[in-house]
Formats: structure tokens, sequence, C-alpha cells
């Protein structure tokens, strides 16, 4: 239950200040967003310059790199995935201290990129892992990037802390470990993990071909 | 300042006994703060010394190759700027020049001189943050990587003025360039290359002579000449062994010897002598912009022979290498006569210089392999392709 | 720098016994290469690597080739009984030729790299078939920059290199059982719901769409 504005403003001439719980709890999380240090490709590269001087992620709330994920909050997963890493991403993304949040950045990321005919290509992190941002780009400009942070600091926002959509840290039954793939002979074993990643409904009757919409 | 002013320090090597000592093996990596992408080095460590190092990659392999069998030879040229993505338009040429050599295409003056002038670009920014990564694995967190993107992002201005992205360029073609020269690219360019002497004295300044990098980098990962030769290490690694090879010299590819430049040695062949001579190749790349810059020509910047679409050679093979900015970058195309290529590899200089890093780290302290390793510089796009 | 006929020349005259032929190359850039028969590869790139007037001495590049057997369909002329008499029929005939597998090896001189400017010297080596003699000799007791080359050519198309030190594979993962830079590599099916799909990627993604409606 949110304080309405103009009581808010009212108050605020007179000295006291007034917020909700959710309000100043998800007000100090989405601002010290913490990311891990993890580049995989080209996209790092982008993801180094939105560190820089000129697109300064740290104004974000994003101060510092972590390179040990037990301290990181946030994955930016830069880069194509080979099935030779994607064990070693899901393993460091269990490692990962709830809350935690992923940003898939640039095509690889989300679906294998211009790689997807590859043998060596995972098509897309969210195989294994569930993504809370998906950004696109080949790689994504750093604002691009800056904008997809933005969105996730909308996100962490708009998380209420009681209720059936209260995040992951907040529910004590809710699975924040994922299996590991293992190396096959072929290819990885399994091959998608079918609790992140579902195929789409039954398609009743329709033509093949039809997909979008 | 002389060579012979350089303190030279070296802290006492501990004698240990190797009787009875277990090993410590340690994997660094893949995931490591500073590891120039996923590598992995499998380490043996007699307390902090370095016994065995085996590197392991592959953590990227994107099958470039595979997909260049499938594509056409001109859906290949996207995918050369992901193989050394710090470097993407070097890497076009270098494909761009095997494949003129395997048609016998040629290539106008104006083109050769667009492809000087964005390859010495190129060289600055990569080997500034070659220094930059090299010094944050020092422990100088940022603070160079910082000054070396600040001109990074000058560079890489011009190059989304002049190709539309800042990093995957995707500009030459067989023959030629893709597309011409916007009004006013080339006095920009100048207004940059008038500013970088300035930027390479302010980091040498800052430094060149600075203790701690002195003291952690003369006389560790000491690489002799016969053995990069006989590793086929090229590029700055093997320069600084004293060995004068550079392809621009030697190749005489390009117009490269209308202009005069020199080409740096090192007399050690030690880290220290790795950054000096990078801080050099950018001086000369300067030296050489400023020749190029001068005096382009006008006219058409595609070979008119060249066929964009539908391009068949004819069968045959073809090798061609240039001096990238990280060492010899070689195509070898085979061709059997359709619009795919047969056989398509890259060369990369990358996973060849590591051949030898296990030689130049035995018996160093295990905080000094992070240091060689960052001297080789590396790119896991193009040792794993 | 010498001509591939002239080294050619240099490798006969100083060993006799080696069989090295001269491979032309059609295209533009003329760069010929020489095969070398495994037996005595070693010898010739270490003669080529010590002999002061060539100095090869600097392995630029070593990489493996696939070619896949081809079947052959060819008429022939066959003497035959038709209706009790002899004619000469013309029957087509169709045999297998093996493929083989291919190293190829790019050499350039670094002691000599001031003299004029040439094209590399391109040393082949071809094994007896693609399924059980796939060993070659390696060139790495020679030239140390084939070492991870080597191994990359073993890991992706599957040539076993004798006298390698160290002979395991490099890009892909040890379990990993296929060569996959060969020409008939199969993809595993990990393909699914495609947004767009068309061509075989279509027919893979019917198939999955099959499934998941079952």
């Amino acid at each position: 239950m949110a304080v309405e504005t103009d009581l808010k403003i009212e108050l605020g001439k007179q000295g006291v200040f007034v917020t909700t719980v959710s309000e100043i709890y998800n007000w100090g999380r989405k601002n010290s967003v913490w990311p891990m240090q993890f580049g995989l490709a080209c996209c790092a590269i982008e993801m180094i310059a939105t560190t820089m001087a000129r697109y300064d992620l740290a104004r974000f709330g994003a101060e510092v790199f972590r390179p040990s994920p037990r301290q990181a909050d946030l994955m930016i997963i830069s880069g194509t995935i080979t099935k030779k890493m994607a064990p070693q991403v899901v393993r460091l993304y269990n490692q990962m201290a709830e809350p935690k949040y992923v940003i898939a950045m640039g095509a690889c990321a989300i679906s294998g990129g211009p790689f997807k005919q590859g043998y060596n290509v995972l098509k897309g992190i969210d195989r294994y892992i569930p993504v809370d941002v998906h950004i696109p780009g080949c790689p994504p400009r750093p604002e691009a990037l800056i904008h997809a942070f933005m969105t996730l600091q909308a996100k962490i926002d708009a998380q209420p802390l009681t209720g059936a959509d209260r995040p992951r840290h907040l529910d004590a039954e809710a699975q924040g470990l994922f299996p590991v793939p293992e190396q096959g002979a072929h290819d990885l074993e399994p091959p998608v993990n079918r609790l992140v990643w579902p195929l789409p409904a039954p398609v009743t009757a329709s033509k093949s071909g039809e997909n979008c919409g | 300042m002389s060579a012979a002013a350089f303190k030279t320090y070296r802290p006492p090597v501990m004698e240990v006994s190797e009787e009875g000592d277990e090993l410590l093996e340690v994997a660094m990596g893949p995931h490591h703060p500073s590891t120039h992408g996923v590598f992995r080095m499998d380490v043996a460590l007699d307390g902090e010394r370095v016994v065995k190092l085996k590197p392991v990659f592959g953590y990227l392999h994107r099958n470039h190759e595979k997909i260049a069998e499938k594509a056409s030879y001109l859906a290949a040229m996207p995918y050369t700027d992901r193989l050394d993505y710090f470097c993407s338009l070097t890497n076009n040429w270098a494909y761009a020049l095997a494949v003129e050599k395997l048609a016998g295409l040629e290539v106008p003056e104006r083109a050769e001189y667009i492809r000087v002038i964005t390859a010495e670009l190129t060289r600055i920014q990569n080997h500034a943050s070659a220094i930059g990564f090299l010094m944050q694995e020092m422990g100088a967190s940022g603070t160079p990587l910082m000054y070396a993107f600040r001109e990074r992002e000058k560079i890489l201005d011009l190059f989304e003025e002049l190709t539309g992205s800042r990093m995957m360029c995707n500009y030459m073609r067989f023959g030629g360039c893709r597309v011409e020269l916007p009004s006013g690219w080339l006095d920009k360019v100048k207004t940059v290359v008038a500013g970088l002497p300035k930027f390479i004295d302010e980091m040498e300044n800052l430094l060149t002579g600075n203790e701690i990098l002195m003291a952690r980098s003369q006389g560790v990962g000491i690489l002799k000449p016969d053995l990069a030769v006989n590793a086929g290490v090229t590029g700055v690694m093997l320069r600084s062994t004293g060995v004068n090879y550079d392809i621009r010299k030697v190749d005489h590819y390009g117009i490269y010897d209308r202009f005069k430049f020199r080409v740096p040695l090192g007399d050690h062949g030690d880290i220290y002598d790795r950054y000096m001579l990078r801080v050099l190749e950018m001086r000369e790349s300067v030296e050489i912009l400023k020749q190029a810059l001068k005096d382009v020509p006008g006219g058409p910047i595609m070979d008119p022979k060249s066929k964009i679409r539908g391009f068949r050679p004819k069968p045959g093979e073809a090798y061609g290498r240039i001096e990238a900015p990280k060492g010899e970058l070689g195509f070898y195309l085979i061709s059997d006569g359709s619009g795919n290529p047969y056989r398509y590899r890259v060369r990369p200089p990358s996973l060849i210089n590591l051949t030898i890093l296990e030689d130049m780290c035995l018996g160093q302290n295990v905080a000094d392999v992070v240091l060689i390793f960052g001297s080789v510089d590396i790119v896991l796009g193009e040792v794993d392709r | 720098m010498k001509t591939a006929e002239e080294i050619l020349g240099i490798i006969q005259a100083a060993l006799p016994d080696a069989g090295v032929a001269l491979v032309p190359n059609p295209s533009p850039s003329a760069q010929h290469s020489l095969l070398v028969a495994p037996a005595s590869a070693v010898a010739v790139a270490s003669f080529l690597r010590d002999d002061p007037e060539l100095a090869l001495d600097y392995c630029s590049n070593a990489t493996g080739v696939d070619w896949p057997g081809k079947e052959i369909s060819e008429k022939v002329k066959v003497t035959k009984l038709v209706e009790g008499v002899e004619t000469i029929v013309e029957e087509t005939v169709k045999r297998v030729e093996p493929g083989y597998l291919e190293a190829v090896y790019h050499l350039y001189s670094v002691k000599h790299a001031h003299r004029e400017v040439a094209g590399p010297v391109v040393l082949r080596m071809r094994t007896g078939n693609r399924a059980d003699q796939v060993q070659l000799p390696s060139l790495t007791p020679v030239w140390r920059s084939a070492e991870f080359q080597e191994r990359e050519i073993f890991d992706l198309f599957g040539i076993v290199f004798v006298g390698h030190p160290d002979l395991r594979r490099i890009l892909m993962w040890d379990e990993f059982e296929d060569h996959p830079m060969r020409r008939d590599y199969v993809d595993p099916d990990d393909y699914e719901y495609e947004p767009t799909p068309h061509d075989e990627v279509l027919k893979r993604a019917d198939i999955h769409k099959a499934e998941a409606n079952v």
C-alpha cells in the first residue's frame, strides 16, 4: 500500500519523510547492484567500455565488479556460451548468493547469435538458468547495456515483498540452485533444462511455420 | 632514459627442496579476474614456484571455420570481425588479402591508403588497451585502462562514423573497401592523430619509470630468440627477443613501402621489453598515420573486376598474412570453384604465441604467471575461433 | 626465395629416397605445394630447417583438410555374350575412390627474411584413408609451433600424429567423441522451437513441435 503523492509532498514540506518498507527496501537494493566480472567474448569489451570514463556504469550503483561470485549480485553474460563453458556458467550462477539476477547481453547469450549453427555453441543461456533481462545487439552499445541495467532496476523496484510474486530470496520454497549439465560424448547432457526453458504451448491445428502471434 | 639507467631488482630465489614435497595443483580459470577471457591454466606449484603449466582452452570455440564452409566468401567477412574482437579492421584486411591472392584481384590506391590508416589506428588502440590490461593485472586497478580507453573511444568514434559500428566493422571487401569516406572524416582523423603523441607521452610519464612496473616486469618471463622462432611466435613477442621480423617490412603488402617507419626491437625478451615495444610501436604508427594522411588520393575504392554477389574464384588455394597487432594473422583458403570456400583456415597469432607460455613461466612465482600471460596479449576469440 | 620446383630439386638432390612430388596450384596465387610421403617427412622437414641456404626455420601454419571419398561411375567397354554373339557393350562401372585426410604446413624463413619476397613453402602429407589409416608423423620435433596446431588437427579432423609429445584434444572437451570439422559430421539435434524457421531448420522444428503436441 503506497502513500498518496499529495500527502507525501505535504508532509515533506513539514520535514516528515514517509515511505513504505517495500519502497525503501527495493530502493536500497536496486541502487547497489554489483555485477560479477565475467566476460566471455566480444560483448565483454563493450561491458568494460561501459564501466570506463565515457559511459560510466558506476553512477548507477554498479560501483565495483566483483570477481568472486559469492560477492556479486548480477551476472552479465556477455559473449557466446559454448558447450564447454556452459557447466561452469551454471556452477557460477549456483555459487552466487541470493538475490541474484542475470542479464543476457548480446545475441549470443540470448539465442546463440551469429554462431547458432555451431556444434559447440549453446543456443542461449536461458536453457539452463533463468534470465531477467535480455538485451539484443552484436555487440549492444554501451548505452544499450545501461538501458538493460535500468530495466533491471525497474524490475527490482516493482518486486513486492510478500505474496506470490515475491522474489526468490524471500521465498523459502523457491529453487535457487540449478542442475549443472554434464559433457557427454556428442552434446551436453541434458541438452536443455525443461523447467527453465519449457517448450511453447502446443499449437492446435494450424499451418506449420506460423509461430508468431 | 637509457637501458643502463634502469635498476633491475629481483628478490632472492628461495631454495626449496623438491623431494618429498607435494605439488599443489591449481586451475587458474576459466573464470578468473585476470585472464583475458575464458582461459584456463592448470598450474602445478612447488610453494610459490611454477613447476608445470598446461594451458586449456576451447571455452570460446565457436566453429568459425565450419560456419565459413557453409557460408559464401562474403558472408564470412562479418565473422572475421569477431576473431580478434579488439582489432576487427585488421582481421577484415587479412581475409580480404587472402581472397585477393586467391582470385587475383587488385586494390586501387585510395583503398590501400584507407586500409593503412584504419589498420594503424587499430594498432594504436590495441596496444593502448593491452598496456592498460597489463597494468590492471599488475595491481593498478583500472586507472591506466581508463586512460587507454579514453583514447580508444576517440578512435572508435572515427570507426563508427566510417563503418557504422564501433567494434564489428565489417569494412573491407575483396578488392577494396565497402563504402566511401564520409566528408570531413580525414580531418577528424588528423585531429585525433595530432592529439595522440601527447597521450603517449602522458602514459610514458606515468608508467615507464615507475618503480613497481620495473621491479615486477624486468627479468620476468624471458624468452630466447631461437625458441621464439622455432615456436612460431610472431608480433611484439618475437621482436622483444631481438629478432627483426615485421611482416609489413618482410612481405611488402599493401603500400607500406611508401612510408618511413622503424621497427623497434627488444634486448632481453622480458615483460618490460614487451611493454616498451608496444609504446614505441604506437609512436611508429603515429608516424605512419601522419605520412599517410598527407596525400590520400582520389579515385575508386573497389577493384572494378571484383564481383560482390556471385563471387566464385577459380579452384586453387592461397595463404595470405598481415602484421596484425597481436602477431601474424594468416588466412588459408582452398577454393573448389563454388561460391563457398572448401577449406577456410585462420592462422591465429594468439594461439601460437601461447605455445611457449609454459617455457616462460617455469621457475617463476605464481603471481608472475598472470603478468607473463598478460604480456603475451591474447584474445580468446582468436585462440579458439 | 626459390620457387617450389627449385626447392623440389634441392630436396631430391640431398635426399634422393624422399618421396616428394610437386602439386601445382591453379589459382593466381601460384603457391605450389610439395607432397611429401609420410615415411620421409621428418627427414625432409629437418633438412629444410637446417639447410643454411633455405633455412626454413619458421612454420607459420599447420592445418588439416578433409577430402571425402568420391563415387566415380565410368563407362567401360566390356565384351559380353548378347544373344549368343560376342559384342562389345558399354557398361557403367561404379567404384569408390577412398578419401584421405591431409595435413598442410606453410613454412617461411626468418633468417633470410629480408631477401626477395616470395610465397610460403607449402608441405603436404596425406593419410591412407579416412577410417583406419589416419596416422601421420608429427613435425613438432622439428618446428615447435606445430605443437598446438597438430593437436587441433587431431581434435577436429582425427589425424593421429605419431611422435607428438602430448596428443590430446585441445578445443573440444575430453569426453567428446567426434571429429567435427570432417565433411560428414552431423550436428547434434539441439535446435528447437524457432521463431522463423526455414529449409532444414523448419523440418527439424516441425519434428520437435510434433513431439511436443503428442
